[in-house]
């Protein structure tokens, strides 16, 4: 994948930094609260979309397991909320506990009464999960289609562990934070909300210099060429599979992080992020948008959950097909994704077709070549 | 004994529906390294047929006939389901051969259709269109070689298409006006109901078995053989082979590799629809109902190895009978007085759900000694 950078000025790059931030500062006053509240948990998708650019876009690994680690950060979140607001409750345990007869909370639960506890474990946990995943996969060498359904087995299997665990984690009814406090407030409140949604977009914005970090420089370039030729890597000296199991734990890490926002913004989490196709969905939000470009992952989550949730309000029967369609047509016929296709050679293909730009000429072998490298 | 032979026979059962609904993806992805994630939808499409033959053969006409119903639906899912599979083959994956990745999510788009083509459309008219897509597909294949030659083939091409078209809707409404049921959309779940010479159970050695089990192990069986058969014996079960070991080379000596992708993708697609049948003889059926088995059968394929229809075999019923010791507890009747942590862990595994959690644990832990399956596809290459 030949990703031409366009370079724009400095000052067409301040005022776009100007104009987002001063967005994300008015969104609350511009946004009624319904909408406000969708806007923040879609930029929270956009983690875990940036995550899924990294292992796939940039090292080829096409996880279909995301929801996993997504999840997982959601119920950390969600049991330090239930945990720390349960003190009215019999027992002082969490209200679902006594429907199912257990009086003595699991010994899991303990260590999230701690906020700072919480607070690494949101992420830590999945990617240490993401870790023992990848490493067990990565060292026999399982790659490709291998891969993507073992991480697909693994959803299933994680599903179906969350799912029947109604003693433990109240199985497949989910747990509750909006009905939760923080700090002396309820979860689902307004004003919550909007901080909720000002954390997000600060996190969102965080994560994304966190993913140029990550693909800056020597390590980024391992991970391209893995992706690209992986024996190659290999036989210049490099180990791949400390690399991948590295990259799948920091995407499964922002999956966390993602979680753990999406939760307290929906007011629900739940075994539900572990079907299988949301775990898909996060995959064509980078694909639409374009793998590859770290924009493109936040840009796509965005925009397709916003036309998800418009398209579903006004046509419910609509979306599938519409869904369908467009995995066929990005992959077909965009296989770049939308910002790649700006940012490579997209438009200027497009003008050449009406005619109202010349043709590059090159040399014939230089574009076969360019075809077989691009094949991966 | 007798419970080991109810056991092993659960086991086999189990292990058969997976197989029969692995067979097609595995000799799919053998061949073409093909991932279709479609696949469960092609199961979904067969099990359709057969309530959609089922209530055709309620009709006065076909009333007679309705206790073979379930004999004929296999054949009509395994067309339906075969045709979509060529539908998809010339449309889509021709375009994406060498990039598993993107096939992947290409077939998950049309999965995502399918089951929305059930929910929003009726079935009849459904049926309707499978037909015209038959009648346009391989119409002008039956054509003498006089006309297909000829320049003006493409118009012929075309006006078969137009029949077609007219066929289908015309089948489509006449049986939306005779079939009620059939006329109007529905998301909801429909039940096909087994004939009657198929309903209760058979005794064998002191064991009683549903016959409706037996049915899908005979056809399981009758699959497999075929299959085989097919691949070993006939000319083009060879060429599929040769192009399964070297596309390149096969393509060099004459071998029509984008027949022979056609052909094995039809079949692997029948195949799904052979397994929908099964399916759907086992609990009511909804356009959800092929994402069920879908992991399953990918994990068949994983553990069997690539191309090699032996490992696909041993791998299913071997993760049938483990589903059954496992979720069925049955380990703690063999052995009672086994030790309380060991029997408290089986006891947590005992159920369907957790049965796979344990399964999945046990094929990674499999997967960590044998990378590639029980049987590998040998070769001396690094990495393909």
């Amino acid at each position: 994948m030949s990703v031409g950078k366009i370079k724009f000025d400095k000052k067409i790059v301040l005022s776009f930094w100007i104009i987002l931030i001063a967005l994300i500062i008015a969104a609350p006053t511009l946004l009624p609260v319904f909408r406000l509240n969708l806007l923040g948990r879609y930029l929270s998708l956009s983690i875990v979309a940036l995550g899924v650019d990294l292992i796939w876009g940039y090292t080829g690994l096409l996880s279909l397991g995301q929801g996993i680690f997504f999840t997982l950060g959601g119920y950390c979140a969600a049991m330090y909320l239930q945990i720390t607001s349960s003190s009215e409750f019999p027992n002082n345990i969490p209200e679902f506990f006594a429907l199912y007869g257990v009086e003595k909370l699991p010994f899991f639960w303990e260590p999230f009464r701690s906020p700072v506890f919480t607070f690494f474990a949101i992420w830590i946990i999945p990617a240490l999960v993401a870790g023992l995943i990848g490493f067990l996969v990565f060292r026999n060498r399982i790659k490709g289609v291998y891969f993507s359904i073992l991480t697909q087995a693994s959803l299933l299997v994680f599903f179906n562990f969350f799912n029947g665990q109604q003693k433990l984690i109240n199985g497949t009814n989910g747990l509750k934070t909006d009905v939760t406090q923080l700090f002396g407030q309820m979860v689902g409140s307004e004003s919550m909300q909007r901080i909720f949604f000002w954390i997000t977009a600060l996190i969102v914005i965080a994560a994304w210099f966190f993913a140029k970090w990550v693909v800056k420089g020597r390590f980024g370039n391992i991970l391209i060429g893995i992706r690209d030729d992986e024996p190659r890597v290999r036989f210049t000296g490099y180990n791949p599979v400390i690399f991948k199991t590295i990259i799948f734990s920091i995407a499964g890490g922002l999956a966390g992080i993602s979680g753990a926002l999406y939760t307290v913004q929906s007011g629900i989490v739940s075994p539900q992020f572990m079907t299988v196709p949301f775990s898909i969905e996060m995959v064509i939000w980078v694909a639409v948008g374009g793998r590859g470009t770290l924009l493109g992952a936040i840009l796509g989550a965005v925009f397709i959950n916003y036309a998800k949730s418009l398209v579903s309000e006004a046509l419910p029967a609509s979306w599938m097909f519409i869904q369908g369609g467009l995995f066929i047509l990005v992959v077909t016929a965009l296989p770049e994704g939308v910002l790649g296709w700006i940012q490579g050679d997209g438009p200027r293909n497009l003008l050449q077709r009406f005619g109202l730009k010349r043709k590059i000429e090159t040399y014939p072998s230089l574009e076969i070549n360019n075809k077989e490298g691009n094949n991966e | 004994m007798e419970l080991l032979l109810d056991s092993l026979f659960n086991g086999v059962a189990i292990g058969s529906v997976l197989l029969v609904a692995a067979l097609g993806l595995a000799i799919v992805f053998g061949l073409m390294g093909v991932i279709n994630l479609a696949h469960g939808e092609l199961m979904m499409l067969g099990a359709y047929t057969t309530y959609v033959t089922q209530l055709i053969f309620k009709l006065p006409i076909l009333k007679p006939f309705y206790n073979s119903y379930i004999i004929v639906s296999i054949f009509l899912a395994f067309i339906v389901s075969g045709v979509v599979g060529i539908l998809l083959e010339k449309t889509i994956i021709r375009k994406l051969y060498g990039s598993p990745l993107e096939t992947l999510l290409a077939t998950w788009g049309v999965s995502l259709i399918l089951q929305q083509f059930v929910r929003s459309v009726p079935l009849a008219y459904g049926t309707g269109l499978v037909i015209s897509l038959l009648i346009g597909l391989f119409l002008p294949t039956t054509f003498p070689s006089k006309i297909k030659e000829s320049i003006n083939f493409k118009y012929f091409k075309f006006s078969s298409w137009i029949f077609a078209a007219l066929t289908g809707v015309l089948t489509g409404s006449v049986i939306s006006s005779s079939v009620s049921k059939l006329s109007r959309a529905s998301a909801r779940n429909v039940d096909v109901t087994a004939p009657s010479w198929m309903r209760g159970q058979v005794e064998i050695i002191g064991t009683a078995f549903p016959k409706t089990r037996l049915m899908i192990i005979v056809i399981t069986l009758i699959s497999v053989i075929a299959i085989t058969l097919f691949l070993n014996q006939s000319a083009w079960g060879m060429r599929i082979r040769a192009v399964t070991q070297n596309r390149q080379m096969s393509d060099c000596l004459g071998i029509s590799t984008e027949k022979v992708d056609i052909i094995t993708f039809g079949i692997g697609s029948g195949l799904a629809g052979v397994a929908g049948v099964a399916v759907s003889l086992l609990g009511s059926v909804g356009p959800n109902v092929g994402g069920n088995y879908i992991v399953g059968c990918f994990m068949v394929v994983v553990l069997g190895g690539v191309g090699n229809l032996l490992g696909t075999v041993l791998a299913s019923f071997g993760i049938g009978i483990m589903t059954d010791l496992i979720g069925a507890g049955r380990l703690l009747s063999i052995w009672p007085d086994m030790p309380l942590p060991l029997s408290n862990t089986i006891n947590f595994f005992a159920t369907t759900s957790m049965a796979r959690v344990m399964i999945f644990a046990l094929i990674v832990i499999f997967l960590q000694f044998k990378p590639t399956g029980l049987f590998p596809q040998k070769g001396r290459m690094v990495e393909n």
